[in-house]
């Protein structure tokens, strides 16, 4: 399997600072760290190159100082990395940049599967994975908490059930069910399915999603692995591919940075905090009742 | 002899500490024992005190009255230190916990003695200030800390909670109220009581103040996890990172089968298990740059020492998935028997590699199971003697023996019976052992000039 894993260098600590006047980020001075959400689907690239065969790459948006972002996926098992870096990007807002990932994803090459994290901890939005998928026009979930390849049994189910449902565009979806689910040898785009386990809504949804897809893995659903001081060393700049605006499909300088986005931020602001705080006194068994009732009658529970 | 309470006694406590005083039964079954367990005893009654007015009051009338007196701070200790093993009061400074003053012209922190070791951390470095002192348990309170002088995983590059207290506000057991030393850096005035009291395990006087030494707080850190093949290659990699005179704060060493334990407690994965035996250093500065330099030239000595690799633990969220594992082990390894006994030997560090080699060796001849973790870089070992399915009796006996191996073993490498955990009612025996005589003797004549009637924390440590 290709996978491609889309990552973002987001504030080092957690204590980042906005500023009052403009509304923006505070990013100068502030040491830097791949965003920790993209670990989570970095591992779940690495363990399932690792269990099935295949390679994972990895993919960013950002000025120079990204190929850092880079050089820690190499240095966590990534084979290769490539950083958009165009100052015609910059100012990009979630439908630029997911726009520019997609035009990146186009030139870095064929991929089964396109990984991101839930969310990055600096836009927080969880817009840009999903948008990505769109702009490529493959499938997507999000919110994933676990995903194989479906096994034969399970992808002749939903074929059945399906029955002459569309297949994604392309053609390769009976080849896969012959090489069955460990069908590593299958080239990009070959329409396998991934059997997929997904919160939605506060369900937990398990379904199969054809190939090439885009997955965005939830928060904690692994222990990503630690970068490694011996694979560190070994990385060469070969490794570390570099894209502007003139290497892309779409040379249109409108359609990306500043003029390619139609968001407007009129005003940050932290939110309101809630004051509604009460204090009970009263013995286990009653405080435990009663805490009970509220979270029944809220139906929190 | 000790006068037992009466109801007289306990009316005299409620007038000087009204509404913090329970007595029999009111007295939750929590205060009978500390976190191992080793030893209980119920108080006769339990004191919660705010000031040092309070505790003046409580310790003049005990010693007026000759009833006996322990303080308990989170009673998160290992060796009985704070069992009222003769009864009488206990007295609890967890209600004392106000930081008192950050004084920033002379780099100190003034503290009462309940607050926690955590809120401590925080407090401080949120302010950008550092008090290096870094025990796994962070629900201890400063107070037991002092108590204990407990050291913790930087004690390799900033010592150990005897280097942070440079002033104490002490309640002798007639009540007497002393200060002693100060916010001073230098002190050569006269004996050093305020040291004397420090890992004096609260029986020489009550701390009911504290003046903390405080650093600026590095601006980085970042730790290393080096998995190695065998035990052995990872523990003697050890002297040559100290000989290398890389300065990391910290060089843990960790087993496969205890990472295991910690998983299973905790419900979460550790980073790496591939191997059977880890070490994880820390290294911290000022800057970005002399942290990269120090740890690539660590990572670097690791690999030629036989490190299979070197893993970087560098952001927030990689350094909690290893630091929460190792912060957990001892509740992990008590989570995974079903009673346990510690040792908490110190050793000269050149012979970590060597005692650890003899752990093993403990083990089969006493057929007893004997998990462990360290602080490799200050040859301070922590051993857990697990009963699992053993029979009481037998347990005893095997842990008798294994403690006498261990501690004769220790002892003849020049090591010493506690690191960090303290002597308390547990290890009374073997210190009296490896002391003498004449040593006992000498501790024993300090504690009657501060404690003539041996009411405070009586029968713990020399006595």
């Amino acid at each position: 399997m290709k996978i491609l894993a889309c990552v973002k260098q987001v504030p080092g600590t957690n204590r980042v600072e906005i500023d009052p006047v403009t509304g923006v980020l505070k990013r100068d001075g502030v040491s830097s760290k791949l965003n920790p959400y993209d670990l989570y689907s970095l591992e779940t690239g690495f363990q399932l190159a690792e269990q099935y065969g295949g390679e994972v790459y990895t993919l960013t948006m950002g000025p120079d100082q990204a190929k850092t972002a880079i050089r820690e996926t190499l240095a966590m098992g990534a084979s290769g990395g490539t950083v958009i870096s165009d100052r015609r990007f910059a100012g990009a807002d979630v439908l630029a940049t997911s726009y520019t990932l997609a035009q990146g994803v186009k030139r870095a090459g064929e991929f089964d599967l396109i990984l991101c994290g839930k969310q990055t901890t600096d836009g927080d939005t969880a817009q840009v994975g999903p948008e990505l998928a769109e702009h490529l026009g493959i499938p997507h979930v999000t919110n994933v908490l676990e995903v194989r390849p479906a096994k034969r049994e399970e992808d002749g189910d939903m074929q059945q059930k399906e029955q002459d449902a569309r297949v994604s565009g392309t053609e390769g979806a009976s080849g896969a069910d012959e090489k069955g689910p460990d069908g590593a040898g299958n080239g990009p785009g070959a329409g396998r399915r991934l059997w997929v386990r997904a919160l939605r809504d506060g369900l937990i949804v398990e379904q199969l999603v054809t190939t090439p897809c885009l997955l965005c893995m939830e928060d904690g659903v692994n222990t990503p692995r630690l970068p490694s001081f011996r694979r560190q060393k070994a990385i060469t700049e070969e490794q570390i591919g570099v894209m502007n605006l003139d290497d892309m499909e779409d040379r249109n300088e409108k359609a990306y940075g500043l003029s390619g986005s139609p968001t407007q931020v009129v005003r940050m602001f932290p939110p309101q905090k809630r004051d509604g705080k009460e204090l009970w006194n009263g013995t286990e068994e009653e405080s435990a009742e009663r805490i009970f009732e509220l979270l029944r009658e809220r139906k929190m529970i | 002899m000790y006068h037992n309470i009466e109801e007289r006694d306990i009316r005299a406590l409620r007038d000087i500490a009204p509404g913090r005083v329970l007595a029999g039964a009111e007295i939750g079954g929590d205060y009978g024992h500390d976190e191992l367990g080793g030893i209980s005893r119920m108080p006769d009654v339990l004191v919660k005190v705010l000031t040092t007015e309070e505790v003046s009051a409580v310790m003049a009338y005990a010693y007026a009255n000759d009833i006996p007196v322990t303080v308990r701070g989170a009673g998160t200790g290992l060796v009985g230190g704070c069992i009222a093993v003769e009864g009488g009061i206990l007295l609890e400074t967890t209600a004392m916990n106000r930081i008192l003053e950050l004084d920033e012209d002379n780099l100190t922190l003034t503290v009462q003695p309940g607050v926690l070791l955590m809120d401590l951390a925080a407090y401080v470095e949120e302010r950008d200030y550092f008090y290096p002192p870094d025990p796994g348990e962070k629900t201890a309170t400063i107070g037991g800390n002092i108590s204990t002088n407990a050291g913790g995983m930087r004690a390799v590059k900033y010592g150990v909670t005897r280097d942070y207290v440079r002033g104490l506000t002490v309640v002798l057991p007639d009540g007497g109220i002393v200060k002693l030393g100060g916010k001073v850096v230098k002190n050569s005035s006269g004996y050093a009581l305020k040291d004397l009291m420090i890992g004096s395990e609260g029986t020489l006087g009550v701390i009911t103040e504290a003046i903390l030494k405080l650093l600026p707080l590095p601006a980085l850190s970042v730790s290393l996890l080096a998995p190695f093949e065998t035990m052995e290659s990872a523990i003697e990699a050890v002297p040559a990172i100290i000989r290398s005179k890389a300065v990391p704060t910290a060089i843990e060493y960790l087993s496969r089968e205890t990472i295991l334990f910690a998983e299973e407690y905790l419900g979460k994965q550790f980073p790496d298990k591939s191997s059977d035996a880890y070490l994880l250093l820390t290294v911290d500065g000022s800057s970005r740059a002399a942290v990269d330099g120090e740890t690539e030239s660590l990572a670097e000595l690791c690999l030629s020492l036989g490190a299979k690799d070197v893993y970087i633990v560098d952001t927030e969220e990689r350094k909690s998935s290893v630091w929460t594992a190792r912060g957990a082990f001892l509740e992990a390894i008590k989570a995974s028997t079903t009673e346990m006994d510690e040792c908490d030997v110190v050793v000269p560090r050149s012979r970590v590699a060597e005692f650890i080699r003899y752990t093993k060796q403990v083990a089969e001849e006493t057929g007893l199971r004997l998990p462990g973790f360290g602080h490799a870089g200050d040859g301070n070992l922590h051993i857990y003697l697990c009963r699992d399915e053993l029979e009481k009796e037998e347990f005893e006996a095997r842990l008798a023996k294994a403690f006498d191996l261990l501690y004769g073993r220790a002892a003849g490498m020049g090591g010493l019976v506690s690191g960090e955990h303290g002597i308390g009612w547990a290890k009374k025996g073997y210190l009296a052992r490896q002391s003498g005589d004449r040593l006992i003797g000498l501790m024993s004549g300090i504690k009657t000039v501060f404690d003539p009637k041996n009411i405070l924390n009586p029968g713990k440590v020399c006595r």
